[in-house]
């Protein structure tokens, strides 16, 4: 089996992560801002130098053979890394020459790539002139060019709009049918909920915990009442009493009950009780578990409070 | 032999001829150098020099021609020294990890981006010895076409190796550093000790002892006396000072340049297999 094997230990940003990717598979780091997750992407496309642990990436080791891992990977940064004043066709031809692809071969997967993300008729722009949506586009092709094992992908969709995330997302998908194996680090929840085989969860260097999308939902097991009242003090007050009520908590903006058995059924009795103690609802909303939850769960914290 | 230097190259060339201002402005500012203060020291330092007739036999040289030898050496050493900025700005917007992450050998940057700014002082020097030639500056007097080629080779190798060394010197202090006022500030204050105790704007024989001393280990001087021996003979008499070269004085600077530009090769190498930029 030549499957990716890394381990890390005692970093000072990223500390003590064990955690292998399926040949294969779409795999995701999960985190806020900070939590590591850049530093080892560093460390897995060999730019920053082991310092403890072993890493191997497509059968390679990181610290012994950083020359062969080189050629097996594509890397998509998080920020735009893109020659402001060479057109697209040379971003490529750039990127093709690096790697030392033959020319014949290197201008038929540039034409092949520029078609695929759709970059055909701005071949000669500048990418300057680009948008963000063609810029990351561009950036993902270049990964594809040395059609790589492992393709690493630094929040591809940060700063996008919805919809171009949404076309990036089918992109990535698409690169993953052809049996490239995909690392991806994200602070989108849904981004990791929809396109990853695995998740790992990393928060502070370490990783809290892994499984897949599903796994990690079905281990809260628990639906959640969002609840506005009229007085959320009194109201929460009133539904101590409700037996498959396992926790409230307040915030400002109403009421979240979590909820031991299926919320549907819960609910109208949850309902009734808030009105009977005469506090008016002003609104009801009934949530299966997200990857939202998943992260404040085991973490403590929501992603968008973590994150700098 | 891995060819992938040449595509670092490639891109340097393109941004070279891309970027219009930079483009004109290095080509312009050796030419305002010659037309100012060529034409107004030359006036001021012919009529002193008159003064002091040349031994007989010897063959008096102008002074801008004299200093056109001077202005190519310091334009070459402008070039060299901001040569590395381009590797400042690649750090700074990230482009470099595409290339450390990739399988070419590191030190092939550091080559690519040398070549090209060797070209661009080709460039350069080509541009001021025929504008030179235009203001009246009496390169290669009377010398047959076969001879001026081979001065202008001989001009080319001094400095080719000269920009070279200065070259890995700019990338090795552009890869430390984190801002391009660092290299900014760096560079003045290197090309002011470098451009003045050095031959390129008057003789260094009329120097107090120390400077004499400083002026001899100063790549520049070499540079110079390497230009002038192509350029303009053996034996000549400027800005009242004899100079005559032998073929081992010019194979003694060549020497020096191309030391000096090896042991900048080792510093440079040594950086870049070190480097982590992320």
């Amino acid at each position: 089996m030549r499957d990716l094997e890394h381990t890390f230990d005692d970093f000072a940003a990223v500390r003590g992560i064990n955690f292998t990717v399926r040949r294969g598979e779409v795999f995701s780091f999960l985190g806020p801002t900070g939590a590591g997750k850049s530093t080892t992407i560093n460390i897995l496309t060999t730019l920053l130098p082991l310092q403890k642990g072993t890493v191997r990436v497509a059968g390679y080791d990181v610290a012994r053979e950083p020359g062969k891992v080189r050629e097996s990977i594509g890397i998509v940064f998080q920020d735009d890394v893109l020659d402001r004043d060479l057109t697209v066709w040379e971003t490529m031809e750039f990127h093709g020459r690096l790697y030392a692809i033959p020319r014949d071969e290197r201008r038929r997967r540039i034409d092949d790539l520029l078609r695929v993300v759709e970059l055909g008729p701005k071949r000669d722009e500048r990418t300057k002139n680009l948008s963000g949506g063609m810029k990351r586009r561009l950036q993902i092709a270049r990964g594809l060019m040395t059609r790589p094992e492992v393709l690493f992908l630094d929040e591809p969709t940060l700063g996008l709009d919805p919809q171009t995330r949404m076309r990036m997302w089918e992109y990535i998908q698409g690169v993953n049918e052809t049996g490239t194996t995909i690392f991806l680090t994200t602070h989108y929840m849904e981004e990791a909920d929809l396109l990853s085989d695995r998740i790992s969860i990393i928060d502070g260097g370490k990783i809290i915990v892994s499984g897949t999308p599903e796994e990690l939902k079905n281990t809260l097991g628990e639906d959640v009442v969002y609840l506005e009242t009229g007085d959320d003090t009194k109201a929460r007050e009133t539904l101590q009493g409700v037996g498959e009520i396992r926790s409230i908590t307040e915030s400002p903006r109403g009421l979240s009950i979590t909820i031991s058995a299926d919320g549907s059924r819960c609910l109208p009795r949850i309902v009734e009780a808030v009105r009977s103690a005469g506090v008016g609802i002003s609104s009801v909303n009934l949530k299966k578990p997200t990857m939202d939850d998943v992260f404040v769960h085991y973490t403590g914290r929501e992603l968008r409070d973590a994150g700098a | 032999m891995a060819w992938e230097f040449l595509t670092v190259y490639w891109r340097e060339m393109i941004r070279f001829v891309r970027f219009r201002t930079q483009l004109f402005a290095s080509l312009l500012q050796p030419a305002l150098w010659m037309a100012f203060f060529g034409v107004a020291m030359s006036s001021n330092f012919n009529r002193f020099s008159s003064a002091i007739p040349p031994p007989p036999g010897v063959v008096p040289v102008d002074y801008l021609t004299f200093m056109a030898a001077g202005v190519i050496a310091m334009t070459t050493l402008f070039t060299s020294l901001f040569g590395g900025i381009s590797l400042l700005f690649d750090k700074n917007w990230g482009l470099m990890r595409e290339m450390l992450a990739s399988p070419m050998p590191r030190t092939h940057i550091m080559l690519g981006v040398s070549l090209s700014g060797m070209t661009k002082s080709f460039i350069q020097v080509t541009i001021i010895m025929a504008f030179g030639l235009l203001l009246g500056v009496q390169f290669f007097p009377g010398y047959p076409a076969t001879r001026i080629t081979l001065a202008v080779l001989g001009i080319f190798a001094f400095v080719g190796v000269f920009s070279l060394g200065f070259l890995l010197f700019s990338s090795t202090i552009s890869m430390r550093l984190e801002s391009p006022e660092g290299l900014q500030g760096i560079i003045t204050l290197l090309t002011l000790p470098l451009f003045f105790v050095s031959n390129a704007l008057y003789p260094i024989q009329a120097f107090p002892p120390l400077l004499q001393v400083l002026s001899v280990y100063n790549p520049l001087t070499h540079l110079v006396r390497g230009i002038r021996y192509f350029a303009l003979g053996t034996d000549f008499f400027a800005v009242g000072a004899h100079y005559s070269y032998t073929t081992t004085d010019l194979l003694i600077s060549f020497a020096f340049l191309a030391t000096f530009a090896a042991v900048m090769y080792f510093v440079a190498r040594w950086t870049f297999q070190k480097a982590v930029v992320t």
